[in-house]
């Protein structure tokens, strides 16, 4: 009996699109983001490339906002596959100095993730990018094709994506141009913790709930990752059972009152859940099309 | 639970036989496409609050449902749609039952946009064909219905909507049934091809035969929606035949020089540890000597050959990793296939041909062309027929412009191993690619392979000894042996 579930589909079909990007591509890199999503994405690379390392460096774009425990987790697991790391920050945010509490998310996005995140593809010239987006994440994302074309200035066209048949993809691009892969396209959130449950992959404790200092900004819970969150903001903490859904820029990942500390329990919530995971992020928030609008800026 | 599992863990295991199954829907934008999709996420419960409350928002502003939530607003994502109240690209969805997870790809049915319906259903294992209830078998209809089986589906289903609309009447719905057995299953040689046809009536805005049985129109004694999807047997997914296994090469693995691996994704059939193979289209011979597992407990590097983590046996659709016991020439876009295995080698085939760019096909012109993992030159020499979608015609054609669909010869640079499109979906297919703007301009499905009179001559003898008296006594014609 050839038995094959779900699962297993999604992983052949995630390992098929990443070879057949490292045969077809000179300069591929993984953007690494040390989240769920990308310690999956890791994993499925270490799988196709097995018994090699995956040919390609992983890159992270550090907005300089992201949670300690993060960046302590993406410099172990690099060590561990044996991949490069590549970490890009933009200097011109650093120089001005840009806070989100200071400058507001609008801003501190577009400058340390969009902008660097362009100045970073320049700089290193990647024909192709991994990424790991899923369709089910949002709705523009629902349109977006596995193989997502850049022009020279990296942005997106949503009406002039080409057409992705069978499992056949058309990896042909101009010297300037690039692709922005997405191997987790046809994922669910829920089949995501599936898989680190049955694959055993390991992610950041952020995700399972434990006692953190958090504070409710901008409608949403913040915790109290370094000192340069605002004194009235720091007078106000209260230490509670929390968790997060997602991670990013700690100042703009809302956490949730969570008693999940096990896998077990993280998906127990998820089932039981009635809020999306996006909700959680202040920047999707600005109206329906608004991920659209990065993404065509050139928002990964 | 979303089930009735009693435990988190009864749930995981569960889950763990829970297949895939991916579908598409065909209909134009009045025939409640958008609102059957919303519906099927909202029933299967996939909707978040934040999402439901983010459409309740929306339903006031852009909706055409009065009090009721839009489900449509659900599925049409991109703010320029939105505006224009129609879905313009494919899209893809995603719920799940306990028996299946399914991927919904989310086609327009518009006219021009034949491109979008095919690259849908080209991953499809099943088409839910919706028909208007008031308006029966439309163009349109046979349209979708011709394109789904086309792209190789053998499981059709058709969704008779707006049932609520004609007082869920049998008699309207018995109508309609036998309209598209007589206009479209007719002419679409269903039975030949075995085409497995199933009806429902449902009504996508109420609910109505899509969960659960509607008392509405308790005269229908088949299955809902839901339940016809969960239970349908998919044959689309490659045959699995084992003396059928066929092996495109997509990645050659070589960390050191121990292991050489070729890496790819089973397009059918199953390979075994010790099986002879042949190498196409170079027809060497081997035998595989290791299948690395899909089950890798420690991922780590290797660097020497000790302690490979392998497995006995790998199937179709696995992507896997093979090493062969003799040191020969293989590369990317070679197909390994069992010893012995029937596979046509050809450089000249007659295909289907999916135009689906605003530049028409030229017929003197020469394209890229990707079939599985080998990227080659090809021209299309001849069109023998251009197919109206929608009365069924063969036309002649001296050219193929954007949505057309064509039966077409063409000619390859170079030789190699297929299988028709209905026998193997991978080995099969192809897509067309301008030399000069990269575009995706066609997708194309195999249908026979010409047998190119020339390189497989049959000589006599005394066609023999004149070539060999030829090169013998006059060297300076360079002529070569035969």
């Amino acid at each position: 009996m050839n038995s094959f579930n779900n699962l297993k589909y999604l992983e052949a079909e995630a390992i098929h699109i990443m070879r057949e990007v490292v045969a077809e591509f000179s300069n591929p890199a993984m953007l690494y983001s040390v989240g769920k999503d990308s310690s999956v994405m890791l994993h499925l690379l270490q799988k196709a490339f097995y018994p090699a390392p995956p040919p390609m460096p992983l890159v992270h774009v550090d907005t300089q906002w992201k949670f300690k425990e993060m960046i302590a987790f993406r410099d172990k697991r690099a060590k561990e596959v044996g991949m490069e790391l590549i970490v890009y920050s933009n200097p011109k945010g650093n120089e001005l100095n840009i806070s989100p509490f200071k400058h507001g998310s609008a801003m501190h996005t577009d400058i340390m993730k969009t902008e660097a995140l362009k100045n970073m593809l320049n700089i290193y010239k990647f024909d192709a990018v991994f990424g790991g987006a899923r369709r089910d994440e949002e709705k523009s994302r629902s349109k977006e094709r596995i193989y997502s074309f850049r022009d020279e200035n990296h942005r997106w066209n949503p009406k002039n994506q080409r057409p992705e048949l069978w499992n056949i993809f058309n990896g042909r691009h101009k010297q300037d141009e690039s692709i922005r892969v997405f191997p987790l396209s046809n994922w669910t959130e829920l089949d995501i913790w599936q898989y680190i449950y049955s694959e055993n992959i390991a992610i950041p404790e952020l995700y399972f709930a434990k006692k953190r200092k958090v504070v409710e900004y901008m409608g949403t819970k913040i915790m109290l990752d370094d000192e340069r969150v605002p004194k009235e903001l720091r007078d106000n903490a209260k230490e509670e059972m929390v968790r997060f859904r997602t991670l990013g820029c700690y100042p703009l990942t809302g956490a949730i009152n969570s008693n999940a500390s096990t896998l077990q329990e993280i998906i127990q919530e998820m089932l039981l859940s009635t809020t999306s995971e996006r909700h959680g992020r202040v920047i999707d928030s600005d109206g329906g099309a608004s991920m659209e609008e990065k993404k065509q800026e050139g928002y990964f | 639970m979303p089930d009735d599992s009693k435990t988190i863990e009864q749930y995981l295991q569960k889950y763990d036989s829970q297949d895939i199954c991916r579908f598409i829907t065909c209909g134009s934008v009045d025939d409640g496409k958008s609102t059957l999709i919303g519906r099927l996420l909202y029933d299967s419960k996939m909707l978040f609050e934040d999402q439901l409350s983010a459409i309740k928002k929306d339903s006031k502003r852009f909706g055409t449902t009065g009090d009721k939530i839009d489900l449509a607003l659900l599925v049409d994502g991109l703010a320029s749609e939105r505006e224009q109240g129609i879905t313009i690209d494919v899209a893809y969805r995603y719920f799940s039952t306990a028996k299946r997870k399914y991927i919904i790809a989310d086609t327009p049915g518009h006219e021009q946009y034949t491109r979008n319906m095919a690259t849908g259903a080209s991953t499809a294992d099943i088409a839910i064909i919706l028909i208007d209830a008031r308006k029966g078998v439309l163009t349109q209809t046979k349209r979708h219905s011709y394109i789904a089986t086309l792209l190789g589906i053998k499981n059709i289903i058709v969704a008779i909507n707006k049932m609520d609309l004609v007082g869920f009447s049998q008699e309207k719905y018995q109508k309609i049934i036998e309209q598209y057995q007589k206009e479209v299953l007719e002419h679409l040689n269903a039975q030949e091809s075995n085409i497995n046809t199933t009806y429902v009536p449902i009504s996508a805005l109420e609910g109505d035969n899509i969960v659960s049985s509607s008392q509405n129109c308790s005269w229908y004694k088949g299955r809902p929606l839901m339940v016809l999807l969960d239970t349908m047997v998919l044959t689309t997914k490659g045959t699995q035949q084992d003396t059928e296994f066929r092996f495109p090469v997509q990645y050659v693995n070589r960390p050191h020089l121990n292991f050489r691996g070729f890496c790819g994704t089973i397009a059918s059939g199953s390979i075994s540890v010790g099986d002879e193979v042949s190498v196409l289209p170079s027809q060497k011979h081997s035998r595989v000597k290791s299948i690395i597992s899909n089950d890798i407990k420690d991922l780590r590097v290797k660097t020497e050959d000790e302690g490979l983590e392998v497995t006995k046996r790998a199937f179709a659709p696995m992507s896997t990793t093979i090493t062969l016991e003799d040191e020969i020439d293989i590369s990317r876009g070679d197909i390994i296939v069992k010893r012995n295995a029937e596979v046509e080698i050809s450089n000249k085939f007659s295909v289907m041909l999916v135009w689906m760019s605003e530049t028409p096909l030229s017929l003197d012109k020469n394209y890229l062309i990707k079939r599985a993992t080998t990227l080659m030159n090809g021209n299309f020499s001849s069109i023998e027929y251009k197919k109206d979608v929608n009365t069924f015609e063969k036309l002649t054609a001296d050219k193929l412009e954007l949505n057309e669909i064509a039966n077409c010869t063409i000619i390859f640079d170079r030789e190699i191993a297929a299988d028709s499109y209905t026998q193997n979906k991978y080995m099969g297919s192809f897509i067309v690619i301008d030399k000069h703007t990269n575009e995706t301009l066609g997708a194309g499905m195999i249908d026979s392979c010409i047998k190119n009179r020339l390189s497989k001559r049959q000589y006599t003898q005394e066609e023999l000894a004149l070539n060999k008296y030829v090169r013998e006594n006059y060297p300076e014609w360079n002529c070569i042996q035969i």
